[in-house]
């Protein structure tokens, strides 16, 4: 390599990993203060290394630190979480993909129009929703539960499910259909035999959005929600907001980094395709 | 039994009419085309035949039996698209018997009539792949092998070739042809392509703004096109059309042609009994490039023109020239040829000439004439 050039390249990877230390020194004293303990906190810097690996903090942020009156720690919040996200997010992608793939491929009259309502979904914001969605719940008598909640998370992830399948689908070409209808298939067993196979990418990006989404929610968790029923992100909050006399800098890291973990590893896990399939709806869409 | 018989269809969407009034009866075993350019309404029929389409007006029969109000799959055909559209996630074998397996076929059953359409394909190795690993080509003999393993009573291909290059394509032609032969069902083919169509269809059908211009066999319609449209739609290179007025001159008609080297009348071999246009009257000249060709010692009254353009295609070069100031192609011998901006004596054969109307397009002259 020509120096010059080489000055360039290495210029480019300072500059590089002078950012990506920023952006990583937030992560860096999360992690490292939810491993000290309070004395070592007490004593040293903000970014300096712990003496060992102590993880009583992530096991008193898990089990036993104070939410308010309740001292059981993040534990029944992260499991009403994953009650509320595992089928808000099934419930909403599979609507969203049926949803998607009627609109794509069987235009009707009117589809149009009912697409740009959906668009119109989502561009709501939460507040204006919040008054009648505790009508609604009330009425079914699901206010402050965890059924009422997934009713929620599902219907205002309805919108932005169905227009990303509808995106995918739309770059099939119409003629599927129609050949699968000579064949003999009708709507459904079309869109199982034939659509829903070729849906992975899309799936995988709607799953980590609506998952990320939902599993970080904390207006409508602290609104919809009852003492028995309350998200991770509410739970945190409560966590954080409550001390007696020494403030456990710690604990709260480590429920914060508990908080953070599912959907860090669902993007660990899913990344890949995610991009894929987000480039995939978007060029083509 | 017919086996095909479209009578008076109509299809509009909202009050846009798309076909206003199809009339077509095709016979069991016939090779049916549909051609014309995109927007004539060609592949709504198809679809309308499919049952993919409503049917606004008028009444569709296949095989004799009215199928207006059944779902395609109750019309008993089989379809070929133009993006074959082949079922992505599924191998070879499973899109030939998706079919088969949707109208409850025994599994045994399946795969014995999996293999003999593979077979007559030439498409047995390629079974467990998925469309993504097949050349278009291949894609094409799958597509056409899951038309088959329906054994319908009517045959529908969309387009079903344009999407191949220019070898392929004569390739499967054939191959359409042979198929065609093969099982001597009824098929109803769409194609912008005019030379599909001559080369493939027992009769064709030239539509254009939803209606038929014309329905004739190949022969017939390049021969006595209906009007101008047709005339031009069939025919590669396209017919020309040399504008002129009409002369009387004796007891014949006759058309001044300037070809930029020489101006003369020319005899047209009409009776003016037969012409329903008058001397004095704008009329077009049809005469297709073949008829136009180096002059030889056997020509009694030789053109001279002066040449724009050539261009060889190796059989013939066809040679581009001015005549009343419209661009004429002409077909020579390539060893006649001369180079552009030289002059040639052309053979005028006027005895397969058509004249048409400016206007409104039709036919003028009263048939051939001899």
């Amino acid at each position: 390599m020509r120096p010059d050039k080489l000055v360039a390249r290495i210029a480019i990877y300072a500059v590089l990993g002078f950012f990506a230390l920023i952006f990583l020194a937030p992560l860096y004293v999360v992690l490292v203060t939810s491993l000290k303990t309070l004395p070592e906190l007490r004593v040293g810097t903000m970014l300096a290394l712990p003496q060992g690996l102590n993880f009583d903090a992530w096991g008193k942020a898990w089990s036993s630190a104070c939410t308010g009156a309740a001292c059981n720690g993040l534990q029944p919040f992260f499991m009403n979480s994953v009650y509320i996200v595992i089928p808000s997010v099934i419930i909403s992608s599979m609507i969203g993909s049926i949803n998607g793939y009627a609109l794509a491929q069987w235009r009707f009259p009117g589809s149009e129009i009912i697409f740009t309502g959906l668009l119109f979904g989502f561009f709501i914001p939460f507040q204006a929703i919040l008054l009648p969605a505790a009508q609604f719940l009330g009425m079914l008598k699901l206010a402050n539960t965890i059924p009422g909640l997934i009713i929620i998370q599902t219907v205002y992830g309805i919108a932005f499910c169905t227009m990303l399948f509808r995106n995918y689908y739309v770059a099939m070409p119409l003629e599927l259909v129609k050949a699968a209808r000579v064949d003999g298939a009708g709507f459904f067993r079309i869109f199982w035999r034939i659509f829903l196979p070729i849906s992975l990418p899309i799936f995988t990006v709607c799953v980590i959005w609506q998952f990320t989404h939902i599993w970080n929610d904390f207006l409508f968790g602290v609104v919809f929600s009852g003492p028995e029923s309350r998200p991770i992100t509410v739970g945190l909050n409560n966590l954080v907001n409550t001390s007696e006399g020494v403030k456990e800098y710690n604990v709260d890291t480590a429920a914060a980094l508990i908080t953070a973990l599912p959907t860090l590893i669902v993007y660990i896990i899913g990344g890949r395709y995610f991009i894929r399939g987000l480039t995939a709806g978007a060029v083509k869409g | 039994m017919t086996g095909l018989s479209i009578r008076n269809v109509h299809k509009s969407y909202g009050n846009v009419p798309v076909l206003k009034g199809i009339n077509i009866d095709v016979a069991e075993g016939e090779f049916l085309i549909l051609v014309g350019s995109s927007g004539c309404g060609k592949s709504t029929l198809l679809n309308m035949i499919a049952g993919l389409e409503t049917i606004t007006q008028g009444e569709i029969a296949i095989g004799g039996r009215v199928v207006n109000d059944l779902p395609p799959k109750s019309r008993d055909i089989a379809m070929v698209f133009q993006s074959y559209a082949l079922y992505p996630s599924m191998t070879v074998r499973e899109n030939i018997s998706f079919g088969l397996e949707i109208r409850k076929v025994a599994p045994e059953e399946r795969k014995r009539i999996v293999e003999a359409v593979a077979e007559s394909l030439q498409i047995s190795h390629l079974l467990d792949r998925k469309p993504r690993q097949l050349s278009g080509g291949q894609r094409q003999r799958v597509a056409m092998g899951r038309a088959l393993a329906r054994d319908p009573t009517l045959f529908l291909f969309d387009e079903p070739l344009s999407n191949l290059d220019a070898q392929l394509r004569i390739e499967m032609r054939s191959e359409i042809k042979m198929m065609h032969k093969r099982t001597g069902k009824t098929v109803c083919y769409v194609t912008h392509d005019q030379v599909e169509a001559m080369t493939l269809g027992d009769r064709i059908a030239v539509m254009k703004d939803g209606v038929v211009q014309q329905l004739g066999r190949p022969q017939e319609i390049y021969d006595a096109p209906a009007n101008m449209y047709v005339a031009g739609f069939i025919g590669a290179p396209p017919m020309n059309f040399i504008p002129g007025t009409l002369e009387g001159e004796g007891s014949g008609l006759v058309m001044s042609i300037d070809t930029g080297a020489e101006r003369r009348r020319l005899a047209l071999p009409f009776r003016p009994a037969d012409v329903k246009a008058r001397p004095g009257q704008k009329v077009v000249l049809g005469l297709r490039p073949e008829r136009i060709t180096a002059a030889g010692a056997s020509t009694s009254d030789p053109l001279k023109v002066r040449v724009d353009m050539t261009e060889p295609t190796g059989p013939d070069t066809l040679i581009y020239a001015t005549l009343n100031g419209k661009r004429t192609l002409c077909r020579v011998q390539p060893f006649a040829a001369p180079k552009a901006g030289e002059a040639i004596a052309l053979d005028f054969d006027l005895s397969r000439a058509l004249l048409f109307d400016p206007e409104s397009g039709a036919r003028l002259d009263g048939g051939l004439a001899g």
